[in-house]
């Protein structure tokens, strides 16, 4: 081994000026590919409207009906996806990388059975009515389920629980929940007809309220997102030697457990079991991110947002005069499309 | 002393592997611990890198408790390689060296000019100057595992401690690694406590051999004397003898087994 030429230029890590200005361009790219579908998801509908109507509607409303369906309906189902999408998105790429699984989705902590047996309960028990409300209780129900979840991973446990405690048991909890929320649903029709829809997974008909309800979870769930990236990828090299590293394992673990909840608690609640959005797009932006979680999880976040709203519009699309739901469209379009994937390449190892 | 075992009791759950070992590591000095599969070497090296706690005792870091420290200032003086590390799929050696520098960095400032030169010296100190943008999934065994010993590097810690850096090498491998090991202690001056497998290659690389049993130290000093057919004995069950190295004039081991006996 000879060392002698060697100090003269080291190559950067993360790379090179290239590599950094590549990911920047991809990230550039992301954000101009959410920002067509963000277009075409105000201006595409089951109505048709003019683009002069909808420039009309977003720049001086004057209250016709275009204004109103533009302003009341389409801007903000167009919000609500951009906010569940990225978040999901973020929260799968997080979920995957806390258990090293490329298989884990964002509903693996027990959120998605958690929010539906809240939301039935609210209906079957409170009398509750009208999306808004049952959001709040999704919301409590998602965020309870993982908080329960946390808390059986950890019996035994010594210094936080493992991926695979914390996997078993959101696996336990969520075919609890499932099995209590079956038996409500076929005892109490109104709850039953609420909870199909709910779980096939839609953006449609949620006003601008419930994109306010949920923004303060999903930009609290970002920011712990960001702050988890660098200790994530200390923790990509195992524990020991994230622990070498100087790395707190149980504080990194349990802020990404309060990201993944609060993420995909917010998501799940307002749009229905979308969960497979969170499995699928960072395998999409993991070949383009490498395995750098500072970049992975914004890019898993504008796909995942570009990815529902793309399948949104779509949905709108094929169906018309109706619409397929979200839902629907992602696990149609996404299961052939994410085997395809998997089968192409190699399977990853995180 | 640089890092210090006081009467540890050292286990996983309840059973208890390392009892009442007291045990001394000097500045400056490339230390290997032996003995037999199960003997506690393993878990001792990692009770000396803080990552696993000891339900007695204690272990001391330039004279102060190693868990009353914060983990971070640890890392910045103590860097530790467990046994066979994996790295997620598609990360460059530059990139996994580059991780070494955690402890450094803080949330807001993730790269500095001092991680940028203590990653180009690491990579050039293992040889791997060359190689900084190839994943590591594509490396040979002996590459890879200096890439790993580079992240340690990088880590910029006078002290290292590296659990059997050598499994899974052929035996030119094995000395390429022990050999930059040497340098790191000839050249940069660090400290090392590795685990070993080899005992020759443990004569020949260590300046001082501690030698394990059962959770105890047997036996603690420069090779020659404690490297004899007597301790092998008691330490390995093995009947053996005990020559000089022709090349280093250490302590060369020839086991003798049943059939020539």
């Amino acid at each position: 081994m000879s060392t002698t030429t060697a100090v003269a230029r080291p190559p950067s890590p993360g790379g090179t000026r290239t590599v950094r200005g590549r990911r920047l361009l991809v990230l550039a790219a992301l954000f101009g590919i959410l920002a067509v579908a963000a277009v075409l998801s105000i201006a595409i509908g089951a109505k048709p409207v003019p683009l002069a109507d909808v420039w009309h509607g977003l720049a001086s409303p004057s209250g016709t009906e275009n204004d109103i369906i533009v302003r009341s309906l389409r801007v903000p189902r167009t919000a609500i996806g951009v906010m569940a999408g990225i978040a999901l998105g973020v929260a799968g790429a997080l979920m995957q990388g806390h258990t090293r699984n490329p298989l884990a989705d964002p509903g693996l902590l027990g959120v998605t059975q958690g929010a539906a047996f809240a939301m039935v309960l609210s209906i079957i028990a409170f009398g509750v009515t009208g999306l808004h409300a049952y959001i709040w209780f999704g919301l409590a129900g998602a965020l309870t389920a993982s908080v329960g979840v946390f808390a059986l991973g950890m019996v035994g446990g010594r210094g936080g629980p493992t991926p695979v405690a914390l996997a078993l048991a959101g696996t336990a909890v969520s075919s609890f929940l499932y099995a209590l929320t079956s038996a409500l649903v076929l005892m109490d029709e109104q709850a039953m007809d609420v909870f199909r829809f709910w779980q096939a997974g839609s953006i449609a008909a949620r006003g601008a309220d419930t994109a306010w309800q949920v923004l303060p979870f999903i930009a609290a769930g970002l920011v712990l997102a960001l702050v988890n990236a660098p200790a994530l990828n200390a923790l990509s090299l195992g524990e020991d030697v994230a622990r070498a590293l100087g790395q707190n394992v149980t504080l990194t673990r349990t802020v990404g457990v309060a990201a993944v909840t609060l993420l995909s608690g917010a998501s799940v609640a307002a749009c229905g079991a979308l969960s497979f959005l969170g499995l699928m797009v960072p395998h999409l932006a993991r070949p383009l991110s490498g395995p750098d979680h500072r970049w992975l999880l914004p890019y898993s976040g504008l796909m995942g947002a570009c990815a529902l709203l793309l399948a949104d519009v779509a949905g709108r699309v094929v169906a018309r005069p109706g619409e397929l739901e979200v839902g629907v469209v992602l696990a149609l379009a996404g299961a052939p499309f994410f085997v395809a994937l998997v089968r192409r390449r190699k399977p990853v190892r995180l | 002393m640089r890092l210090q075992a006081v009467d540890v009791r050292l286990g996983y759950g309840d059973r208890v592997i390392v009892d009442g070992l007291d045990l001394g590591i000097e500045a400056g000095t490339v230390t290997t611990i032996i003995g037999p599969n199960g003997c506690g070497k393993s878990t001792l090296l990692r009770a000396l890198g803080r990552l696993l706690r000891p339900s007695g005792g204690e272990v001391l870091l330039d004279g102060k408790r190693i868990d009353k420290m914060p983990t971070k200032e640890v890392a910045k003086v103590l860097g530790v390689l467990p046994q066979a590390p994996t790295a997620p799929e598609g990360l460059t050696v530059a990139d996994l060296v580059a991780r070494g520098r955690h402890p450094h960095q803080t949330w807001y400032r993730q790269w500095s000019s001092d991680d940028e030169s203590a990653v180009g010296e690491a990579l050039a100190m293992t040889g791997l100057h060359d190689l900084g943008e190839r994943p590591l999934d594509e490396l040979s065994g002996g590459q890879r595992q200096r890439a790993w010993i580079s992240m340690a590097l990088a880590q910029g810690t006078d002290l290292l401690l590296l659990d059997e850096p050598t499994t899974f090498l052929d035996l030119a491998h094995q000395v390429e690694v022990l050999e930059l090991v040497r340098r790191l202690h000839g050249e940069l001056g660090r400290t090392v406590v590795m685990v070993l497998h080899d005992l020759n290659l443990a004569a020949r690389y260590a300046d001082r051999l501690v030698a394990m049993r059962d959770g105890r130290v047997i036996a603690a000093g420069p090779p020659a004397e404690v490297l004899t057919e007597s301790l092998l004995a008691e330490v390995f069950d093995l009947d053996a003898k005990v020559i000089e190295d022709p090349v280093a004039g250490t302590p060369l081991v020839v086991p003798i087994g049943t059939r020539h006996s």
